[in-house]
């Protein structure tokens, strides 16, 4: 397999054509505007659909028409067209139908900034739009890791009839860097027609199909919420993904950082054991489900005083950090708003304020 | 003796939620004989509004989608770009596409987007219980205009079809009205021409229905049709408002 050189955006939305989703909504919005010109010409190539639609909110209703009558579909955005598309998230999830999101992170509250931030850490896994329901968060630390991610998000789009998300940020938007696409990761359509609103005849039957989230009936919500649930709660036992580094040998603190941010810190990691300092990193790959017995478990070593979330946003996944160690280590967070990526060395000094 | 009127097969055999004298019943029965006539039953995906119609879903023997609030049209956009072989149309009353959701009812209509939209007009918000709309006449007492609508402050009700005909793009746009049996018959003739336009697949089409909302404009359902022909139609004229074929 060829490598080549890529920039992130680009990659992203060639990732999805490899893995065999020929539809595509989107509207520009910086840093992951790239996506939508890059497709708007590599569609047409491979015969498959490609839409500007008129405002994020539309987008998300033109994936949620388009998931529901069978057919594999994405879209990308940034933070505030996210914000725009929560509601229809809300609904697609609640239908139980496919469909990828990727989220090229950009600061925020508001209009926020242009520049690479996680500050979407709460939207995307807690929801940002209204009702229970999660989605698959994934979390890519380079640009090959987000080709194989986004290849991937359409077969757990499809395992759980639910939307998967891919939590990028501007950095790993507008990076090049050199890709391959797995031809193993290409899959082949699913059948749906127990479910979705393809045409009585390209089922060859007389029973229609209907998709819709409104139970009135508070018996059936509850049900319809349970079942939700159930799907969550198999995504924590088959879906955690996490990446252990410098795990052997005693390390002092254990920092959890994902993404951009996480490259960072790996740098800090190996300035520090050069050192002498030990220093280990869990990095979520996945960050729902949240890898938190792995955590609580790399926490509780004898030789570990602290654990530090270094995140690029005020402390998001601080908090989830905190309910996985349970109270067992001082958790801590260091970050950055604003876009400035924090540096290794701004790291290296925020990691050794704890440690003796 | 033979048949000499049955439920079209598009239309499910049950019991409707609508109140006495609506005319969403008329609307539907319309929708599923042009279905049935045209023979698309086995192809069409209709996309229910949030309104009085939420539910029409249950009315219907056919594939059909939910939407949110407004979107309609959007979801439309997203079936007919992904399987432009379905026949798709969506239903909405005035707060689904003239309010919140107008922006995507005149993009879909500028894109020339290939599905049909059935726009029930009765110029108010039915399901929540009678408040204004943007096709509410002026001086028309609504629960948010108590004292009738002040054109100085609300505005002047919204034509929509004359809107989506001011439309660059050829599309089918025309308005009629339910509230007599001569102008039903036309009606249904105008919904046949919106999704044979479809089957053709040349444009963007569009049929407004002036209905009535007995309940909540607190009037017998006789009353209503006379008020729609006597205070809606002067001002929503009926007629094709554009059609392909316009230069």
């Amino acid at each position: 397999m060829t490598k080549v050189l890529m920039k992130g955006n680009e990659a992203i939305g060639e990732a999805a054509i490899r893995a065999g989703c020929l539809n595509y909504f989107a509207y520009p919005i910086t840093p992951q505007t790239e996506v939508a010109e890059y497709l708007s010409r590599r569609m047409a190539e491979v015969d498959g659909v490609f839409l500007q639609g008129e405002s994020e909110v539309a987008v998300s209703y033109m994936i949620f028409g388009a998931s529901a009558c069978g057919e594999r579909v994405f879209t990308t955005s940034s933070s505030p067209g996210i914000s725009l598309m929560s509601e229809g998230i809300s609904y697609i999830t609640a239908a139980e139908c496919p469909a990828v999101f990727v989220n090229i992170m950009r600061g925020g509250p508001g209009l926020g900034g242009i520049l690479p931030s996680q500050a979407d850490y709460f939207q995307a896994t807690k929801g940002g739009g209204h009702g229970d329901y999660k989605l698959l968060v994934m979390a890519p630390a380079s640009v090959q890791e987000a080709v194989e991610m986004v290849m991937q998000a359409f077969a757990l789009a499809d395992k759980y009839r639910n939307p998967v998300m891919i939590l990028g940020d501007g950095l790993i938007g507008q990076m090049m860097e050199p890709v391959e696409f797995p031809d193993h990761l290409k899959i082949q359509p699913t059948n749906k027609d127990d479910w979705a609103t393809n045409g009585m005849s390209t089922r060859k039957g007389n029973t229609r199909n209907l998709v819709k989230t409104l139970y009135l009936n508070p018996e059936e919500l509850n049900a319809h919420n349970l079942k939700l649930k159930a799907k969550y709660e198999q995504m924590a036992r088959e879906e955690v993904r996490y990446e252990a580094y410098n795990f052997d040998g005693g390390y002092r603190l254990l920092i959890v950082s994902y993404g951009t941010m996480s490259r960072v810190c790996r740098t800090a990691v190996d300035m520090l054991k050069e050192e002498g300092l030990e220093i280990a990193m869990l990095r979520p790959k996945y960050l729902f489900p949240f890898p938190s017995g792995p955590i609580r478990d790399a926490a509780t070593k004898d030789s570990c005083q602290a654990v530090l979330s270094v995140e690029m946003c005020m402390g998001q996944m601080v908090e989830d950090v905190e309910r996985s160690v349970a109270g067992t280590s001082p958790v801590h967070w260091y970050g950055k708003c604003g876009g400035d990526v924090p540096t290794p060395e701004e790291v290296i000094e925020a990691v050794k304020k704890l440690v003796d | 003796m033979g048949k000499t009127f049955h439920k079209p097969e598009a239309l499910a055999d049950t019991i409707t939620h609508y109140c006495p004298g609506c005319t969403h019943g008329v609307a539907h029965r319309l929708v599923a004989e042009v279905i049935d006539e045209l023979g698309i039953r086995d192809r069409t995906v209709g996309v229910a509004p949030v309104g009085c119609a939420v539910l029409m879903y249950n009315y219907f023997t056919f594939d059909f989608q939910e939407a949110a609030h407004g979107r309609a049209p959007a979801m439309a956009t997203g079936i007919k770009r992904v399987r432009p072989d379905l026949m798709v149309f969506t239903y909405q009353g005035d707060g689904d596409l003239a309010s919140i959701g107008l922006s995507e009812i005149v993009h879909s209509a500028n894109r020339g987007e290939k599905f049909t939209t059935i726009f029930i007009n009765n110029a108010v918000y039915g399901m929540t219980g009678g408040q204004m709309a943007p096709t509410t006449m002026p001086n028309q007492r609504t629960t948010t205009s108590p004292f009738g609508r002040k054109t100085t402050s609300e505005g002047m009700p919204m034509k929509v079809s004359e809107l989506l005909a001011s439309l660059q793009t050829p599309a089918y746009i025309s308005r009629q009205s339910l509230t007599r049996p001569k102008y039903i018959n036309r009606a249904k003739k105008a919904i046949k021409k919106a999704f044979t336009y479809q089957m053709e697949n040349r444009c963007f089409s569009l049929v407004e229905l002036i209905s009535t909302c007995p309940t909540n404009w607190g009037m017998t359902p006789v009353d209503a049709l006379k008020w729609a022909e006597e205070k809606m139609m002067p001002y929503y004229e009926l007629g094709d408002h554009k059609t392909p074929e316009d230069g």
